[in-house]
C-alpha cells in the first residue's frame, strides 16, 4: 500500500542521514514530521511558539541520533514519537526521564530487509486499526497519549480498546522469540 | 530474567509510554523493564501506539514557514555538531543504568539510613509528586504493617519477600493500592533489596511508626 511505501521510504531517509549526512533526506522527513510533532505538542498542552521550538529540537535530535534507530524494532513515526515525548517531559515538567537499559545486541549496521519490512507493515496495520476504531475509543487512547489521563484512569477505563493494542503486542512477542532463538 | 511472575499493569505501562508517569514511578518502570523482556515487548508495542497517534495527529495549522523552519533546524544541527552529545556509561552491576544514575553507582554506593527494626532506606532525589526509595530488609525481617493512601510500587532487586498476597522474587513488581494492607517479610536466607515508590504517604498501624513517620519521610 502507499502508506507502507511511505513508511519504508522514511526508514531509508534515516539510514541516509546516518550513513551520508544526507540533507535532502532530512528535508523530506522534516516536511512530514515537523508539523505533526508541533501538532502533537500543542495537543499535549504546549503553547504554539514553544511547540515550534521543540519541534525543531526533536528534528535535530533525529539527525544526531540516527545511528541509534533500529528499523527492526520501531517505525520512524514511533521513534520520532519517543523523542518528542522525552522532549516534552524535559521541557514541560523539567524532569528526568528514566529509560530501560539498551538491549545488548543493539541495532545491526545492516538490518535484515525482511525483518524491517515486517515491522513496518505491522506499524501500518496499527495505524489502520486505530483509524477504524469508534470515535469515542480513539479519543480515549489519544487522551492517554496527550497526557490527559492518569495511570489509574487508564487502568480503570473499561472503554479503552486494549484488544487492538494487544494483537500488536502478540505480534511483537512472536518477533522477540524469533530474535532470541 | 525468566522467572518474573508479577509485571507492570497496562495503566502504568501506557502512562510510561505516553510520558505522563511521575519521575519516581518512571524510575521503577524503567528498572523493571530493564530486567523483564516480556514488559519490554509490551512497552515497545505501546510506544508503537504513540507512533500511530503521531501519524494521525493533524499538522499544526501552521502560521510559520516550513522552509524557514527547516533552515533554522539545519543551523541548530550545525551548532550541535560542534558540541557532541555526551554519552553516559555505567558499569554493569545489580542495578540497571537508570537506577545507577540516581544512586551515583551500584549497590555499594547507596547511602543507607536506618528506619528501625533492622530496615534501612535511601531516598532518591526526584520531583515531589511521588517519592522513591531503596529498601534493605534483612533476611527474616518485616517492614511494619501498613496501608496505602495512593499507589505503592515495590520492585524486588535482590532476595525475596512475602506478604498477605504472594511471594515476590527478583524482578517481581508488587502494585498495592488504597484497599491493600500488608506486612512484607523478607525471606530467610538472603537480605532483600527493593525499589519502592509511592504517590502518597503510607498509613502505619503501629503508634511508634506513626510518630516516627514525618522524620523518616516514608
Ligand atoms: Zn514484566
Ligand atoms: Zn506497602
Amino acid at each position: 500500500s502507499m502508506k507502507e511505501q511511505e513508511d519504508l521510504r522514511f526508514v531509508e531517509c534515516v539510514l541516509l542521514i546516518r550513513d551520508a549526512q544526507d540533507k535532502a533526506a532530512f528535508a523530506e522527513l522534516f516536511k512530514h514530521f515537523a508539523p505533526r510533532v508541533k501538532g502533537f505538542l500543542i495537543k499535549s498542552g504546549t503553547d504554539a511558539s514553544m511547540a515550534e521550538e521543540c519541534a525543531q529540537d526533536v528534528m535535530a535530535t533525529l539527525w544526531h541520533k540516527a545511528h541509534l534507530f533500529d528499523p527492526t524494532r520501531a517505525s520512524v513515526s514511533t521513534w520520532v514519537f519517543t523523542i518528542a515525548r522525552n522532549r516534552r517531559i524535559d521541557m514541560l515538567r523539567k524532569q528526568r526521564r528514566s529509560e530501560p537499559d539498551e538491549l545488548t545486541w543493539g541495532p545491526e549496521p545492516e538490518p535484515d530487509a525482511a525483518d524491517v519490512m515486517e515491522l513496518q507493515q505491522e506499524s501500518t496495520r496499527l495505524v489502520q486499526a486505530l483509524a477504524e476504531l469508534p470515535d469515542k475509543q480513539r479519543d480515549l487512547i489519544q487522551k492517554a497519549y496527550f497526557g490527559d489521563l492518569s495511570h489509574s484512569e487508564i487502568a480503570d477505563e473499561t472503554g479503552l480498546p486494549l484488544g487492538t493494542i494487544k494483537s500488536r503486542i502478540r505480534l511483537a512477542l512472536e518477533k522477540l522469540r524469533h530474535v532470541m532463538k | 530474567m525468566e522467572n518474573i511472575k508479577h509485571h507492570i499493569n497496562d495503566g502504568l505501562l501506557i502512562s510510561y509510554a505516553a510520558g505522563s508517569l511521575s519521575e519516581a514511578f518512571s524510575l521503577v518502570v524503567a528498572t523493571h523493564v530493564s530486567m523483564c523482556d516480556a514488559c519490554r515487548v509490551r512497552l515497545e508495542a505501546y510506544e508503537a501506539v504513540g507512533g500511530a497517534i503521531l501519524t494521525d495527529t493533524p499538522e499544526s495549522d501552521s502560521t510559520s514557514d516550513v522552509t524557514v523552519d527547516l533552515n533554522a533546524t539545519l543551523a541548530l544541527i550545525d551548532a550541535g555538531e560542534k558540541a557532541p552529545i555526551r554519552v553516559h556509561h555505567t558499569k554493569p552491576g545489580l542495578f540497571p543504568s537508570a537506577l545507577q544514575s540516581y544512586v551515583g553507582g551500584d549497590l555499594d554506593s547507596v547511602k543507607w539510613r536506618s528506619v528501625g527494626m533492622g530496615v534501612r532506606q535511601a531516598i532518591l532525589p526526584t520531583s515531589k509528586d511521588a517519592s522513591v526509595r531503596l529498601l534493605h530488609i534483612p533476611a527474616g525481617c518485616a517492614v511494619p504493617d501498613h496501608g496505602h493512601r495512593g499507589t505503592e510500587l515495590t520492585l524486588v532487586l535482590q532476595g525475596a519477600f512475602r506478604d498477605e498476597f504472594d511471594r515476590f522474587g527478583p524482578g517481581d513488581l508488587e502494585i498495592a493500592t488504597e484497599e491493600d494492607e500488608h506486612t512484607p517479610v523478607a525471606e530467610a536466607g538472603a537480605d532483600c533489596i527493593c525499589l519502592a515508590a509511592t504517590d502518597a504517604p503510607l498509613r502505619f498501624r503501629g503508634l511508634v511508626q506513626r510518630i516516627a513517620q514525618p522524620f523518616l519521610r516514608i
